[in-house]
């Protein structure tokens, strides 16, 4: 918040690197998301983005919403076309093909691209300690080919592939912590942000993009079509999020976390969760588990940031 | 004047992409084809080839990071075999249809299951329709040449294609053989400089990989197609070139004392060399066989095949790969489709050999064509033979 804490409006660029005319549904968390994010890395990028909406409602041939170099190819390769290109600037300039200057490569991935069947790649990407920024743009569950669920789906969410019914409660698995799994991974910085907070999310994506090596900053995108809500909620959610303790905005850099909003006490969950459709469904008793669940792992979080 | 090396023909094919000063390696390991990558993160490591070397953690993302280096304009090497090709399959279709000239040496070998590490074709029909450029060698020399060959005619601003280069495993990649190298300077000269027309990069931002409706989707297919078939005229100057540069000659099929021949047998990667064996030797039984070889599978030359066949009555194919209840092997497929609208036309007889690292001897070859010619007189209630298995 440094940068941003003071005046901040004024000190954004106005410049739109993700330019405005996308085929984003009315009121999309994961476009507002990718638009602030674009802001701090400015031009001097290469963006590399997985299958997804936000790759489908950005390109359209003959169209795109991209300012800035941009490449997608597949679903689960970002982070290793992403190492392929920076492996690749690095040893043009080196051999004086092209002249030596910044140019920041930036993994862009939906949830499922992510956690899931991008897992793989991500890992060795970090690992191999590529100059990389990698941002995960989490709306928990695959939005793009109709709400299925996917190892981001919070505990007791409906979607068309872990539906509520007369002998279910939706999604039985806890949401995967993508952000520990970067973390495990020992690289120099994992921040998780949310556009319902723009200037931490500017400031951290900014931070992700100036660290040597690779970044990790994962980013909760509230979905009205996914998770059901009013588009007008799209920012109110996101907030919510966070002051449930639900999703944390925190960072890990070079090993030691920090919480960048801590609440003395958090709301309870059901102000989140009673806002949207897909956890219309559940009783007291789950709620009452999911809400336990919570505290305890705001508790753990709390305990690795003293 | 080139230097004549023993060497094992994987080192070989890392060091002729040594001499093409590869940028980018992103390679993964797997039998038969370590020995190419070792040789190169080795080549690397003593600082005799300035590269970046990317030791990926699947051959689905050593493909993968070949798109992107090769995006962002460098020269981009890899090589893998069987189920690591396997695991690239869709990243293959990508590397084509976003015109990205990596080169990747494929050290053919079986598929699981029954896991088998050893030589044939099975791999390399997988992969048959992904729109890379492929070609077959069948000694190390080839080899060689043609990893050269192949960034030539990738890189080419007319075809930026991706190039497979075909090698049986084990048969071939670890032969020792005494080898031409070219002069690094003539490299230099027979190569230029890869230049991607619309890289990545800040100064020119492009849009790589856009997703198509069915208002385009077909028409960027269409250009695929127009494109790699447009390539066959860009591999045979390269091929001539090379031929005028260092005095060896490659064509898309080559024809082994095929002229007058009656019977002609095809194969296509090392085996043509033990065939040879056996033509000589029924040729020097007075009986008139030949034997063709097809180098260039993809884009196949349809004409050139058409032109080797002449007026040979009995065409006798191998293929090292079986498509499970259909018509035989694939190239045996292809070559009597090529054939079939021909008005003089040879019997096109298919066996399918040589599957997992099973060895066919020049006697096997004589067995072959004695059996095919049997066949083209008496006919068979099999669509295709299967050689060399016990029953």
């Amino acid at each position: 918040m440094e940068k941003y804490a003071v005046f901040v409006p004024k000190l954004v660029t106005k410049r739109e690197n993700f330019a405005p005319g996308h085929r984003a549904c009315i009121g999309c968390g994961e476009a507002l998301a990718v638009r602030l994010a674009c802001k701090p890395l400015g031009q001097r990028v290469i963006i590399v983005t997985a299958t997804g909406c936000i790759e489908i409602i950005s390109s359209q041939l003959p169209y795109t919403s991209w300012r800035v170099p941009w490449i997608h190819t597949l679903f689960e390769n970002t982070a290793a076309v992403a190492s392929g290109i920076e492996s690749g600037l690095k040893i043009l300039m080196k051999k004086g093909r092209i002249a030596q200057q910044e140019i920041k490569v930036v993994a862009m991935a939906g949830d499922g691209a992510t956690s899931d069947i991008g897992l793989q790649a991500l890992s060795g990407a970090m690992e191999r300690g590529h100059d990389f920024l990698y941002i995960c743009f989490d709306n928990e569950a695959y939005m793009n080919t109709g709400v299925q669920r996917s190892s981001a789906t919070p505990f007791g969410a409906s979607t068309t592939t872990s539906p509520a019914g007369r002998v279910s409660i939706g999604q039985v698995t806890w949401k995967k912590d993508m952000p520990a799994i970067a973390a495990a991974h020992d690289i120099p910085y994992v921040a998780t942000a949310c556009p319902s907070y723009p200037f931490d999310l500017m400031d951290k994506v900014a931070k992700g993009a100036a660290t040597p090596g690779p970044a990790y900053v994962h980013i909760l995108s509230p979905c009205p079509t996914g998770w059901r809500f009013a588009p007008d909620l799209t920012v109110r959610l996101g907030r919510l999020a966070v002051e449930t303790g639900i999703f944390p905005l925190y960072e890990v850099e070079n090993g030691t976390y920090r919480l960048n909003f801590d609440f003395p006490k958090l709301r309870p969950v059901t102000d989140y969760m009673k806002l949207q459709g897909r956890f219309r469904h559940l009783s007291e008793d789950v709620i009452n588990k999911i809400q336990q669940r919570v505290n305890r792992e705001y508790a753990k979080l709390r305990e690795k940031v003293k | 004047m080139a230097k004549r090396i023993g060497i094992e023909v994987s080192l070989a094919i890392a060091e002729a992409a040594k001499l093409a000063d590869v940028d980018v390696v992103a390679a993964y390991p797997i039998t038969p084809q370590t020995h190419i990558v070792e040789h190169l993160a080795e080549l690397v490591a003593n600082g005799e080839l300035d590269a970046a070397y990317i030791p990926v953690e699947s051959e689905h993302s050593a493909m993968s990071a070949c798109l992107g280096a090769s995006a962002a304009g460098a020269r981009t090497f890899t090589a893998t075999a069987g189920q690591g090709l396997e695991l690239m399959h869709e990243v293959l279709y990508v590397a084509s249809s976003m015109q990205l000239p990596v080169v990747m040496a494929v050290a053919n070998r079986a598929l699981s299951a029954p896991l088998s590490v050893w030589g044939d074709h099975s791999d390399v029909m997988a992969v048959r329709d992904t729109g890379w450029i492929q070609l077959f060698v069948e000694n190390g020399q080839e080899a060689v040449d043609n990893v050269l060959c192949a960034f030539r005619i990738g890189e080419d601003p007319r075809v930026l294609l991706p190039v497979m280069i075909h090698l049986d495993g084990f048969h071939l990649t670890h032969m020792i053989e005494p080898l031409l190298f070219p002069e690094q300077s003539q490299v230099d000269k027979f190569i230029p400089p890869y230049q991607h027309p619309m890289p990545l990069h800040p100064d020119r931002p492009v849009t790589m990989g856009a997703f198509a409706p069915p208002i385009i989707y077909f028409e960027t297919k269409k250009a695929q197609e127009v494109n790699l078939e447009a390539a066959k005229e860009v591999i045979l100057q390269c091929w001539d070139n090379f031929g005028k540069t260092f005095q060896r000659y490659y064509s898309p099929v080559e024809c082994y004392r095929s002229e007058d021949a009656r019977v002609l047998l095809l194969t296509m990667g090392s085996f043509s060399e033990t065939a040879m064996t056996a033509i000589d030797k029924m040729r020097g039984e007075g009986r008139e066989v030949g034997l063709l070889r097809l180098r260039l599978w993809r884009p196949f030359p349809f004409d050139e095949i058409r032109q080797a066949v002449g007026n040979a009555e009995v065409l006798i194919v191998l293929d090292r790969a079986l498509s499970f209840g259909g018509p035989g092997g694939p190239v045996c497929s292809e070559v009597r489709s090529a054939l079939y609208s021909e008005d003089k036309r040879p019997k096109v007889i298919g066996f399918v050999g040589g599957l997992g690292g099973r060895d066919i001897t020049p006697a096997g070859f004589e067995e072959i064509v004695d059996r095919g010619i049997e066949i083209s007189q008496k006919g068979s209630d099999q669509e295709f033979e299967i050689f060399g298995v016990r029953e």
